[in-house]
């Protein structure tokens, strides 16, 4: 593979890019087309700098979640309990920060502990007893939904000192605007997304330069041929699910981190939203293609689509779902295109 | 594969009942009935009194269940067949009952969201609601089929904007229908003292038992789904069967909305038929089906599907409340699943075995 693409980037023509480079380069001019159209054709808010940084900090957390799904999409399985994960977590964690007496370090344990468990279960299942993954994440996000409410049922907004304090932490870039007074307004960015540009570069470094990275393309490929290189097929989708509930803990966190309450109703659709992240960065659910830069840049063409249509004045509550739906469709639509294309010239 | 691995065997009848499909529904049915046996007796008590209308009605929890599982099971028949033949599951289920419900009283009211008489008759509303909900089903089946996208992709699309379309079908006004024989078709009929759903799900069952007896579509529908390229070498077209069966499931969707807004002639977009796509997807993976594709069995899904409602309503019975619902079912579902593993009932059989030649031993001895 790595001299497929040492041979694409010396003759850098179409046809003979790896699918995961054709599908990301897609999706990254896609991007910035997008966010480059906007900002000639709606400017106001589109021209500063904080519009862009708002978008990665209301997403740092789908940011988050994404990588997850991607990992586990990429060995041909699927996750769909991270949405009810999240709240899982944020609700444990606010109950423990205001009614158990805890500590921001006993919160962020919970909430990787709950991610842990997750994993681990799901990824025994899926891996060693061989059932279909989407059923037992099923019940896994049945699970997680259920606890949510037994946990605790009401909405509350968390009290803890330490905790708002750390919510209401700004990392001030040496960038910003200027406002209408002709003051200087630094821009900002929160916590979570420090957190998630972190797990975007680990996971791409993991993905692109380990063993393991290696092995999860290999048995989303083709597990049997993973399985004659001496692949341990079971081991590897154990640690892609297991590595997805962990994600799912820390990103249910930066969530948290974000809204600074729990609710049963936190993050819902996140898991629908991930995978459609994902798909748009040009993972496919049936293993093997995928990148993390791609689900990157997936949950910001997702979120700026958002944007648009919000901007434009549509502010029917449909037309937001509606052109997302027409995003996917459209991006599914020149996915299989290209790939269809590109597999008849061969 | 069940003839060869009794051959192997060479076991009693029994072992063929415990290896077929079907066994795993009827065990969890078995298991459920037995422990509302256990729990409470009264659970199956099945009353006959007469309703605010003077109609004569019976209730009970087991006329509940068979009820309220009608939607899931006429979903059942269609998911069974989407993933039989494309080896994916319909996401869309949900949104697109609620856009079914809203084209039937779209058609029946019109302009206006408080009718005082009907503007069209009932059965106008509902062919016009089976042929936008196969219209659907046909846009889902094209990304399919023709797009070779995976279905569970593919359907994300109605997924996410099915509740919005169905909002903007009646410009976000919800409409209520006064007359009372709409209602008929989801409660009772004046004089039937049974459920109007359980004999439209018991019409769908029959329709398609009939369809697959009568008609090569079942073959076709596994030989696709075992392999597609093979069944095209044998002079089928695997487009168009998968294509077909995202048809068949838009007028399975479109009965089953016909249901859910007769039952209160009425409709929240937002929370209609919420997560019945999973409860329909359970009900195919408890009957045994394989969620990669191949074969199939009807009669295993649509039993799944009243497993479900069955565990449903015993929890409520037990009052769960029915946000904390989830998590019970979730620990019965997954206790099943793996008793239902392959890996594990591999280990199971082999425990039975051994124990089995020891029992032989000693007699032997």
């Amino acid at each position: 593979m790595m001299k497929k693409v040492a041979l694409n980037r010396r003759t850098g023509r179409l046809s003979q890019m790896t699918d995961t480079n054709l599908l990301l380069t897609i999706t990254i001019v896609v991007f910035f087309a997008m966010y480059l159209a906007a900002m000639l054709f709606i400017g106001r808010g589109f021209l500063r700098v904080q519009t862009f940084l708002n978008i990665l900090n209301e997403n740092a957390a789908l940011i988050i979640l994404s990588c997850g799904m991607s990992l586990v999409m990429i060995t041909g399985g699927i996750d769909i309990s991270v949405g009810k994960l999240t709240a899982l977590v944020c609700m444990s964690a606010a109950v423990n920060l205001d009614y158990n007496g805890g500590s921001i370090l006993t919160s962020i344990l919970i909430a990787l502990g709950i991610g842990l468990a997750f994993g681990i279960v799901q990824g025994y299942l899926v891996a060693y007893l061989d059932i279909q993954p989407f059923i037992v994440t099923l019940g896994g996000m049945f699970f997680a939904k259920g606890m949510t409410t037994i946990v605790n049922a009401t909405q509350f907004n968390v009290q803890n000192e330490a905790f708002v304090a750390l919510k209401n932490t700004r990392i001030y870039l040496p960038v910003g605007s200027v406002n209408r007074l002709g003051k200087f307004v630094p821009a900002y960015v929160e916590i979570g997304v420090v957190v998630a540009i972190v797990t975007v570069i680990v996971l791409f470094i993991l993905l692109r330069w380990t063993k393991l990275g290696r092995s999860l393309y290999a048995v989303g490929g083709n597990s049997q041929s993973a399985n004659m290189l001496g692949i341990n097929v079971r081991r590897t989708k154990f640690i892609a699910h297991l590595l997805c509930g962990l994600l799912a803990g820390i990103g249910g966190y930066v969530y948290f981190l974000h809204v600074g309450s729990g609710a049963p109703s936190h993050a819902s659709g996140a898991e629908m939203n991930a995978i459609a992240s994902s798909i748009i960065g040009g993972t496919m659910l049936t293993g093997g293609v995928g990148n993390i830069i791609g689900t990157f840049f997936g949950v910001l063409s997702l979120s700026t689509i958002k944007n648009i249509v919000a901007l434009l004045g549509l502010d029917d509550a449909w037309w937001t779902n509606i052109t997302v739906a027409a995003m996917i469709c459209i991006f599914l639509v020149v996915q299989s295109a290209v790939l269809l294309r590109k597999k008849d010239r061969n | 594969m069940t003839a060869e691995t009794l051959k192997k065997t060479g076991s009693a009848g029994w072992m063929g009942l415990f290896r077929n499909q079907i066994f795993i529904p009827i065990a969890a049915l078995l298991v459920l009935v037995i422990f509302n046996l256990i729990a409470d007796p009264s659970f199956f008590q099945i009353s006959y009194s007469l309703n605010s209308n003077g109609d004569p009605v019976l209730s009970g929890y087991l006329i509940t269940i068979l009820d309220n599982a009608s939607e899931l099971a006429i979903l059942a028949i269609g998911m069974t067949l989407v993933t039989a033949a494309s080896g994916g599951q319909d996401i869309s289920v949900g949104a697109t009952i609620a856009i079914a419900g809203s084209v039937v009283l779209r058609v029946l009211c019109g302009d206006n969201p408080r009718p005082d008489e009907m503007q069209a008759s009932i059965l106008t509303a509902f062919l016009v609601c089976c042929v936008v909900s196969m219209l659907f089903g046909a846009f889902n089946g094209a990304l399919v089929a023709f797009l070779n996208i995976q279905p569970m992709i593919a359907t994300l699309i109605l997924y996410t904007a099915g509740r919005s379309i169905a909002a903007w079908i009646n410009n976000n006004r919800l409409p209520i229908i006064s007359d009372p024989s709409f209602g008929y078709f989801g409660t009772f009929l004046p004089g039937v003292p049974i459920p109007t759903p359980i004999f439209i799900a018991l019409i769908c069952m029959v329709i398609i038992a009939l369809t697959l007896k009568f008609t090569t579509l079942g073959l076709y529908t596994q030989a696709v789904g075992i392999n597609p390229n093979s069944a095209k070498l044998n002079g089928i077209n695997p487009q168009m069967i998968k294509f077909i069966t995202y048809v068949i499931m838009g007028l399975c969707v479109a009965v089953a909305g016909f249901i859910k807004v007769t039952r209160f002639s009425t409709i929240n977009y937002s929370v209609v038929a919420l997560d019945i796509e999973m409860d329909a997807i359970l009900a195919v993976a408890l009957g045994g089906n394989a969620l990669s594709g191949g074969r199939f069995s009807m009669a295993s899904s649509i039993l799944g599907a009243y497993v479900i409602q069955f565990l449903t309503t015993t929890l409520f019975k037990f009052n769960v409340s029915s946000s904390a619902l989830p998590a019970y079912k979730a620990v019965v579902v997954i206790a099943l699943v793996v008793l239902s593993a392959p890996a594990v009932r591999a280990k199971m059989g082999k425990l039975w075995r051994s124990l089995q030649a020891s029992k032989l031993k000693k007699e032997a001895a």
